[in-house]
C-alpha cells in the first residue's frame, strides 16, 4: 500500500426499491409495482410496436427474422445456462423443422398455421432421440454431435437427391396475412421468452439447474439426469424446430441453406452480447445482431469482418453482456467509498 | 437383526490403470448397526463408497443389498432402493438457498413415493417438506437460516445439508464419507446426538471418518482399510488393540498431524 494516497473502491448497494419490490411487498404501492413491471411491458410493448414504426415490407421481413434468431438464442441459452448443455444445434433444429413443415405443407397439404406447430414438435421429438446417445456423456461430445448432425444431413439430401435435393422444396405457402405472420410469430416469442423464464423457477427447472450445477449430487439423489437432460433438449429443440418452420414459411423455400451453420453461430453471439443465462439478453442480442447483419448485407462478405469487430469488442469490454449489465444499473447504484 | 445383512460386500476389488484402489474387500452391514470404517487418506475409502452405490463400476466381485444384487446398476438406482450416499467434498448448489436444495432430491421418484424422512407414503408441499427436514436437521425454522443461499453457510450447515440430502429420500442405509472432517469440535459434539437419532429412527449407517473419538462413540463396529485390504474388523477396542492397525493408522495421523500444523 502506498503511503500518501487515498485508496478508493467502487461499491455497489441494491436500491431501495429492490429491496422492497422483493416478494410480496411489491404489491405495496404503485411505484413498486411499476419498478417490477416496467421492463417487462417496455419489452411486450416495444416488440408489438416495432411492426407498425418501421419503413415497409423488407424491414417487416428483418424482424420475422430477428424473431426466429431470437428463438434460436432462446434455446441456446435455456441449454448452456440452465441445463449445462452447449449446443451448437440451431442449424441442426432448424433444418429438421423447416423441411417437416414443408413435408407436412406440400406433401400432405396442411396449413402452415397447423404445420408449424406440428413440425415443432416432432421436430423436437426427432432431434432429441438423434441426441440422446450423446446426452450421458459428459464433455463436449454434445456439442460436437449437435454440429455434426447439421453437415451430414445436409449431405445425405445433397448426394440422395432426396427432399428436393440441391434444389430445395419449393411451392410452400406462406403465413395467410401479413399481420398474422409478424403478430404470431413475436406473440410466439414473448410466450417462449416468458414460458421458459417461469419454467426455470419451478421445481423442475430446479432440477434442471443442478443437473448443471452439480450432476453427480442429483444422481445420488436419485435422479436420473439422462432423463432431465433428453426432456430440456426436446423442449430446446422444439423451440428450435419452431424457428425453423416460420423460416420456411417466411421464405416459402426449404433447402439446403436451412442447415446453414449461421443458424448455430449468430444465437450463440447474441447471446453473448445480451448476457447469457437471462433469457431476456439473447432476444435483446438478436434485436441488436440481426439488423446490422441485414445493414451490412451490401458489403458482402466483409460484414463478416464488421461483425466479428463488434463480438470482440463485446466479448473484451462487456463480457457479462448487456442484459447482465443493465440490470446492474437498473437494481443498484454504484459508490466509491474509501478503504 | 435379520439373519440377511442389509448390506453385503463381497471379494470387491477395484484397480484404477495400474493402482489397485480396493483388493478383494469383503464385510457386511447389520439392519440398524453403524459401521465405521477408518483408514489413512488414500487407503481406498471413498472408493468403497463409489463402489456400493455405483459411482465406479467395481473390477470384481458383488455388492448385494436385501440379498439383492446392486453391482452394475446405475447410481440413481441405488439411490432409489435407499441406499444414500454423502459427498466428502461437498458441492451444494451454491446460487439456491437451503430450503431449495432440498427441494432438488424431493423431485426424486423415490422421495415422491415415500413422502421423505417422516413422509407417510404421500409427498406434501415440497418446500414445507424441506423446511420440516432442516428442522429436524439442526436448521433453525424461524431462523434465516434456511432460507440463506449456501454460499453463505459456514461447513457444520453444509454438511447437515448433505445428510438432508440423502434424508429427504427417506434412506434405509446411508453411507457418510467423513462428515465430521472441517468441523469444530463443538460442531462435531453437535453432530453426534444427530447419527445417533437416525439410528434409533431406524436407519443403518457407514461411517467414514478420521475423527476416532467421535466416530467410536456412535460406531458398534469398526472396520480398518489400509492400501485398499481391509486390516481388521471388530468392535473399537479390538480394533485399537491391533498391533497392525496401529502401526498403519497412527503412524500417518502422526503424519497428519504434522502436515496440519506444517
Ligand atoms: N477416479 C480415480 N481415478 C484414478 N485413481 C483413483 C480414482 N479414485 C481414487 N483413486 C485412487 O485410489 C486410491 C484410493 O483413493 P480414495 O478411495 O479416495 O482414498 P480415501 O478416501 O481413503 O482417502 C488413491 O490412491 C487414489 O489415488
Ligand atoms: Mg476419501
Amino acid at each position: 500500500m502506498k503511503i500518501g494516497t487515498q485508496q478508493r473502491r467502487q461499491e455497489r448497494i441494491d436500491r431501495g426499491i429492490k429491496v422492497r419490490t422483493d416478494g410480496l411487498y411489491a404489491l405495496m404501492s404503485w411505484r413498486e409495482l411499476a419498478y417490477l413491471i416496467a421492463p417487462r411491458l417496455l419489452l411486450i410493448g416495444g416488440l408489438l410496436l416495432l411492426p407498425l414504426v418501421v419503413p415497409g415490407m423488407y424491414w417487416l421481413r428483418v424482424i420475422s427474422i430477428v424473431c426466429i434468431y431470437a428463438l434460436l438464442a432462446l434455446s441456446f441459452d435455456f441449454l448452456a445456462h440452465y441445463v449445462g448443455l452447449v449446443s451448437l444445434g440451431g442449424a441442426f433444429f432448424v433444418g429438421v423443422g423447416g423441411y417437416l413443415t414443408a413435408l407436412l405443407n406440400t406433401g400432405m397439404g396442411i396449413s402452415p398455421l397447423v404445420a408449424i406447430p406440428v413440425a415443432a414438435i416432432f421436430g423436437g421429438v426427432i432431434c432429441t432421440i438423434l441426441l440422446l446417445p450423446c446426452l450421458p456423456l459428459r464433455g463436449v461430445y454434445f456439442a460436437i454431435v449437435t454440429l455434426m448432425y447439421p453437415l451430414f444431413l445436409a449431405r445425405v439430401i445433397e448426394a440422395l437427391n432426396i427432399l428436393g435435393g440441391t434444389d430445395g422444396i419449393m411451392g410452400i405457402d406462406g403465413v395467410p396475412y401479413v399481420w398474422l405472420e409478424q403478430y404470431g410469430i413475436i406473440a410466439m416469442l414473448l410466450l417462449i421468452l416468458f414460458g421458459l423464464r417461469r419454467l426455470v423457477n419451478t421445481d423442475l427447472g430446479l432440477v434442471m439447474r443442478a443437473v448443471k450445477d452439480n450432476d453427480q449430487a442429483v444422481r445420488a439423489s436419485g435422479m436420473n439426469i439422462t432423463h432431465y437432460k433428453a426432456l430440456a433438449v426436446f423442449i430446446a429443440s422444439s423451440v428450435g424446430c419452431l424457428a425453423g418452420a416460420c423460416l420456411v414459411h417466411t421464405y416459402m423455400w426449404a433447402g439446403i441453406s436451412t442447415f446453414a451453420l449461421d443458424f448455430s453461430v449468430l444465437p450463440i453471439a447474441a447471446t453473448v452480447i445480451g448476457g447469457g443465462g437471462t433469457l431476456v439478453g439473447p432476444v435483446l442480442g438478436c434485436l441488436i445482431l440481426v439488423p446490422i447483419s441485414e445493414l451490412l448485407r451490401d458489403f458482402g462478405t466483409l460484414r463478416i469482418v464488421f461483425y466479428s469487430l463488434i463480438l470482440l469488442g463485446f466479448i473484451v469490454f462487456r463480457s457479462d453482456g448487456l442484459m447482465i449489465y443493465g440490470q446492474r444499473k437498473y437494481h443498484q447504484f454504484e459508490r466509491w467509498t474509501d478503504i | 437383526m435379520t439373519d440377511t445383512p442389509l448390506l453385503q460386500v463381497t471379494n470387491v476389488t477395484k484397480t484404477f490403470g495400474g493402482i489397485i484402489a480396493l483388493n478383494n474387500v469383503s464385510f457386511d452391514v447389520n439392519k440398524g448397526e453403524i459401521l465405521g470404517i477408518i483408514g489413512p487418506n488414500g487407503s481406498g475409502k471413498t472408493t468403497v463408497v463409489n463402489c456400493i452405490t455405483g459411482f465406479v463400476k467395481v473390477s470384481s466381485g458383488r455388492v448385494l443389498f436385501r440379498g439383492e444384487t446392486i453391482t452394475g446398476k446405475p447410481p440413481h438406482k441405488i439411490a432409489d432402493m435407499g441406499v444414500l450416499r454423502t459427498f466428502q467434498i461437498m458441492r451444494p448448489y451454491f446460487s439456491l438457498p437451503a430450503y431449495k436444495n432440498l427441494v432438488i432430491p424431493l423431485c426424486s421418484p423415490r422421495a415422491r413415493r415415500t413422502g421423505g424422512w417422516r413422509g407417510g407414503g404421500k409427498l406434501g408441499d415440497r418446500n414445507t417438506v424441506s423446511i420440516d427436514i432442516l428442522e429436524e436437521i439442526g436448521f433453525e425454522r424461524d431462523s434465516y437460516v434456511p432460507y440463506k443461499t449456501t454460499n453463505t453457510l459456514p461447513t457444520g450447515y453444509l454438511k447437515r445439508l448433505e445428510l438432508a440430502r440423502c434424508l429427504a429420500l427417506k434412506p434405509e442405509l446411508i453411507i457418510c464419507d467423513e462428515v465430521f472432517s472441517g468441523l469444530s469440535m463443538s460442531e462435531i459434539a453437535s453432530m453426534v446426538p444427530l447419527i445417533e437419532r437416525l439410528q434409533m429412527d431406524g436407519i443403518t449407517l457407514i461411517m467414514i471418518e478420521h475423527r476416532l473419538r467421535e466416530l467410536f462413540q456412535v460406531a458398534n463396529r469398526v472396520m480398518v482399510l489400509n492400501f485398499g485390504e481391509k486390516l481388521v474388523e471388530g468392535s473399537a477396542r479390538e480394533v485399537m488393540a491391533d498391533e497392525r492397525v496401529r502401526e498403519a493408522y497412527f503412524g500417518s495421523e502422526v503424519v497428519e498431524e504434522v502436515m496440519k500444523h506444517a
